[in-house]
């Protein structure tokens, strides 16, 4: 598997660490927010947004979305510039 | 030593002046330049190659390559020993050692043969059924004696001394292949300057060009196929791989494959290479696999694919017998008369399954041969372990016996596209090809040749060209006019499924690698095991090396006719990677024993090396465990005095290996105070403070000591296991959680060399270090200051920070000057006896104190479990502040951090050990959690721990068990607080 990083280019998989799913959003004082932020993951058969970091590289927290059927990547961006 | 009974006096692609000596069980053997294993057995007259998986039953080669489902042997001796390697993909070299396998006492006589006669006990599923009851007796007494029974050869168990390389490639076009529709490919995508990789598992490249009397142009086949290789071997953007075998295919143009050495090589080359290739398109052309045609006794020794036959007439100049019968159900079946004919071998007759055969198809074979059409092979005679004869039944219903000691089978052709379905893509069958074709490959890959269907050569050349031609287009590439030379052409070469003839006699084999009969799949669809995975499941039928190669069509149309399906409704079984066996050696590649993981070494190693040290692993590094003196009994002799010459006087540790971040920025110290649960903006210039970090679910993640070195700027240090993580964990804070803050940080763990200088007397060997030049004293650098210093120019550190409750300095230089510093400190402490001590003391030192480390920050405790919640500031937020809140994480009942001692003064205690109620039943019910850290403390002259408690602080002064079922203890422990010593100046 290949990402294309923003930063570094087209770069092979084992130079990420791959994180989950990519909620939009900070700390939330709120138990059931907070809750929902870090524990819940949608999980679907098709396009998902994930947070990729590029820790063998130039240490870029991306997002990329992948679709899960095929793995085929359809965006890498900075998570920077996602939130 | 023989040179071969069976070679043909003059044909094909030998060097018969340059003679190759080898063995086969023993026996000394020679073949030519240019032979296979598999072709010089044939050369040499051996039918006889292996004994079968489950029955024993004496098998000869069926094929010719990487199809081969029985010539599967032990290569080398003694720790070279490589077991279940296919003759016909060994090429011939100078003392070959080969033996046969799953034989015993030998090849010829096997005792075990009689698994054979017991054969109705074999059948598919018998182990399942039979072998259930009692339960406990499968893994004890069924399967051991199953697995010695039925089984392929065995690896060695000593080291591979043989050494293993990775590599990584890239390209435009990846060609997988380099028969006749790859070598076009190539061809034509490199002339047009694209970067191309050719694949081919052979050590030659031409495919079948090398086995059939077919010609390009006006050229032979395989001078054709040496022609385009010297082209492309000229063009600087084509690399050549050979003897190399694309085992997998994986997302976004990922390839593995892996690359055997030429056996003349030599020492120091690699025996393989695992290549990892990432190439933009690729072009599938690994050709076709012949069938085998399902009658009763197909598995004789001397029973072969025609394409084998042709094979190794044409290719090796070795024939399989000297009265050859055919059995067809396609045109190439008199092809291979015609070849034989060529050749000068006899053909005792062409038997076709079909009633009509043309007229030009009828003269191929050669003059005089018996014809025999709509015949069928019923049967098979067997003299001395080979062929002798085979059964025929005309379409009259006649039976004759016929003589012959080869039967050459063709059954038609199955594309081996198993790559293409390594993505999800699917095989579907097709009327037209008569297999089952990839109907979806994975993107950015075309098939072309046999792969696709297009098993005639004229077909093959084109469809090679026109895939290279789509590569290019999808990569924006110059597409160069493809010359697709004008080839010679078999015979139309779609045949249907021909089911095995039904009054044929013994066992019909479909899978001959795993002894699977048409009796086998008849019986697994009777039991209801009906669809393809099941059958395959339930029977066997290709699974192993073969992997459906020679198998999987056939077994299909079995259970298409039992099932009553129409062979398009059955789909076939989805092909995984590895498409072919790869070592594990080459998985491991360099990567083994010392070299496992990479290592990092601190800058005291030397030293430490010649000093005594033992050592251990942490995150990567090698860190000194202790250092032993000579005489010393054992460890704990060693670490007890180390520890003693801390608390006593003074000793030195090196740690470097700490995790040490610079962050710096206006807004440093705020973003320290939301990933610290304690607080750093308030922490003035030049002093140091201890945190904790929490992970976003509220448990604790790391701790170290930070210090501020300036305004904005902050040194954060980790633990050693946790320096990469938290690393990562700080980025993810930043860029994702609070990308607003004016922030940045780096690692500089490896920048500095940092030591300990921990005692009583450590003032005044920091004082000597620094020779007056630094006041150290307690008024002008009292506890926790942290300080940039001048060491003789040197832009060095200084903490005042103590792990061990003693008085404390941490000095740190730049790395490429730690190994000075730390000859220094040990000068300066020498009037002083100054001791290195390794982790052990460091261990001992701090349990003492009570200071929590990894057993005890172990992803599950809270900081309030390891008595630090008051750490926890209530005016500010920070990572993991609201799920640390949860009712179960804030619970009374929680083990907590407590400190235990024996009751009975010299009685140890284990690591590991159960905490229970005094009298207490050992269940889970009653557990109350565990002792995490143990040591002896010379202090104390007795062994200590460190705990977690299920309302421990409740608990102090009580005593429960601790409860070791492992190491058979089972002591009497009093509940007391985690430190046991006093601070003694930090
Ligand atoms: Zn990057």
């Amino acid at each position: 598997m290949r990402i294309a990083c923003p930063y570094c280019g087209e770069r092979d998989a084992h130079e990420f660490t791959v994180r989950g799913e990519a909620r939009a959003g900070t700390l939330e004082s709120d138990p059931g927010r907070e809750f929902a932020r870090v524990y819940e993951r949608a999980n679907p058969a098709g396009p998902t947004r994930e947070f990729w970091y590029h820790g063998a590289g130039c240490r870029s927290w991306l997002v990329v979305e992948r679709d899960t059927r095929s793995h085929a990547i359809l965006s890498v961006a900075y998570a920077k510039a996602s939130q | 030593m023989s040179l071969g009974i069976n070679r043909l006096a003059k044909g094909g692609l030998i060097d018969r002046t340059k003679r190759i000596g080898f063995s086969f069980d023993g026996r000394q053997l020679a073949g030519y330049e240019g032979d296979t294993l598999a072709s010089a057995l044939v050369a040499n007259h051996v039918k006889l190659v292996g004994r079968s998986f489950k029955y024993h039953r004496p098998r000869g080669l069926l094929g010719a390559g990487a199809e081969e489902p029985n010539g599967l042997v032990a290569l080398g001796a003694g720790a070279r020993t490589e077991a279940n390697t296919k003759a016909t993909l060994v090429e011939l070299f100078e003392g070959l050692e080969a033996t046969s396998q799953n034989r015993f006492p030998s090849l010829r006589l096997d005792l075990q043969a009689m698994n054979g006669l017991l054969s109705p006990f074999f059948a598919a599923g018998f182990y399942y059924k039979t072998f259930m009851w009692p339960r406990g007796f499968w893994e004890r007494l069924y399967e051991p004696a199953i697995r010695r029974a039925a089984g392929l050869g065995r690896a060695s168990t000593a080291p591979d001394p043989d050494r293993y390389e990775k590599a990584n490639a890239f390209c435009d076009v990846l060609v997988i292949g380099g028969g006749p529709a790859g070598l076009i490919a190539a061809h034509d995508l490199g002339r047009g300057g694209a970067r191309v990789i050719l694949a081919e598992q052979d050590f030659v490249l031409g495919g079948r060009l090398l086995a059939e009397r077919l010609t390009v142009g006006d050229a032979p086949g395989a001078a054709w196929a040496r022609e385009v290789e010297r082209e492309l071997a000229a063009m600087p953007n084509v690399t050549i791989l050979r003897r190399t075998a694309v085992f997998a295919a994986y997302d976004q143009g990922g390839f593995a494959a892996v690359e055997s050495a030429a056996p003349d090589a030599g020492e120091g080359v690699a025996r393989q290479t695992l290549w990892r290739i990432a190439a933009r398109a690729s072009i599938l052309a690994t050709g076709a696999v012949e069938r085998p045609i399902v009658f009763g006794g197909n598995d004789r020794p001397g029973v072969m694919l025609a394409s084998a036959v042709r094979s190794y007439v044409n290719r090796f100049g070795a024939t399989p017998g000297w009265s050859v019968a055919i059995l067809a159900s396609s045109d190439d079946g008199w092809s291979t008369a015609a070849d034989l004919g060529a050749a000068g071998v006899p053909v005792v007759a062409v038997i076709d399954r079909r009633e009509e055969v043309g007229e030009a198809v009828k003269a191929l074979a050669p003059r005089g041969t018996r014809l025999i059409l709509g015949g069928e092979v019923v049967g098979s005679q067997m003299r001395r372990l080979a062929l002798s004869a085979i059964d025929v039944l005309a379409k009259d219903g006649t039976r004759t016996r016929i003589n012959a000691d080869c039967l050459a089978m063709a059954g038609g052709w199955t594309p081996a596209a198993g790559l293409a379905t390594h993505l999800g893509g699917k095989m579907h069958w097709s009327e037209k090809v008569g297999a089952p074709v990839a109907t979806e490959a994975a993107p950015g890959m075309f098939i072309a040749g046999a792969a696709a269907g297009a098993f005639a050569l004229r077909a093959a050349l084109a469809g090679g060209a026109g895939a290279a031609r789509e590569a290019a287009t999808l990569l924006g590439l110059k597409a160069v006019a493809p010359e697709v030379p004008v080839a010679s052409d078999e015979f139309g070469a779609a045949v249907p499924i021909r089911l095995p003839a039904r009054k044929s006699r013994g066992p019909a084999f479909v899978d001959f690698q795993n002894d699977v009969t048409a009796k086998d799949i008849k019986l697994a669809v009777q039991e209801g095991f009906a669809s393809p995975e099941h059958l395959k499941r339930y029977t066997t039928l290709g699974m192993a090396t073969d992997q459906g190669r020679t198998s999987g069509v056939n077994g299909l149309a079995l259970l298409a006719e039992a099932t009553g399906h129409a062979m398009a409704d059955l789909a076939p079984t989805t092909a995984r990677p590895p498409d072919s066996p790869v070592a594990i050696g080459a998985l491991a590649g360099p990567r083994r024993g010392r070299a496992f993981r990479s290592i990092r070494r601190i800058s005291s190693h030397c030293w430490a090396e010649e000093n005594g040290a033992v050592f251990g692993e942490a995150g990567l590094w090698l860190r000194p465990r202790w250092y032993a003196r000579p005489g010393e009994a054992d460890w704990l002799t060693t670490v007890t005095r180390e520890v003693n010459a801390v608390r006593g006087a003074v000793g030195v540790c090196d740690v470097s290996t700490l995790g040490k971040i610079d962050v710096q920025g206006p807004d440093a110290g705020a973003f320290l105070d939301r990933v610290y649960v304690n607080t750093f903006s308030t922490l003035p210039a030049g002093k140091a403070r201890y945190g904790v970090m929490l992970r976003e679910d509220g448990i604790v993640f790391d701790d170290g000591v930070t210090a501020r070195l300036g305004e904005d700027r902050y040194l954060v240090s980790t633990t050693t296991a946790n320096a990469v993580r938290v690393m990562q964990h700080l980025e993810y804070c930043h860029q994702v959680l609070w990308p607003g803050l004016d922030v940045q940080m780096t690692s500089v763990t490896e920048a500095w060399g940092q030591y300990a200088i921990a005692g009583p007397r450590s003032r005044e060997v920091a004082g000597a270090l620094f020779g007056g030049g630094l006041d150290v004293s307690d008024a002008a650098f009292p506890a926790l200051t942290a300080r940039e210093v001048d060491l003789d120019g040197l832009g060095a550190r200084l903490f005042r920070v103590s792990f061990s409750g003693e008085l404390a300095y941490e000095v740190a230089v730049p790395a490429n000057f730690g190994w000075q510093l730390f000859e220094r400190i040990l000068r300066a402490g020498e009037p002083f006896g100054i001791a290195p001590y390794g982790t052990e003391a460091l261990g001992v030192l701090r349990i003492e104190r009570g200071h929590v480390a990894g057993n005890e920050i172990n992803g599950q405790t809270t900081a309030g479990d390891l008595g630090l919640g008051r750490m926890m500031s209530a005016k500010k937020d920070f990572v993991g502040k609201t799920l640390a809140q949860r009712p179960g994480l804030v619970a009374a009942d929680r083990p907590v951090l407590v400190g235990v001692r024996p009751v009975e003064a010299q009685e140890r205690i284990s690591g590991g050990a159960h905490f229970l109620d005094m009298g207490a039943r050992p269940s889970l019910e009653n557990d109350l959690g565990h002792v995490t850290s143990v040591a002896f403390s010379p202090s104390l002259g007795a062994w200590i721990g460190l705990g977690l408690l299920r309302r421990g602080r409740e608990r102090t002064g009580e005593t429960v068990r601790a409860y070791d079922p492992v190491r058979g203890r089972d002591t009497a422990v009093k509940v007391v607080s985690p430190i046991f010593i006093p601070e003694r100046g930090g």
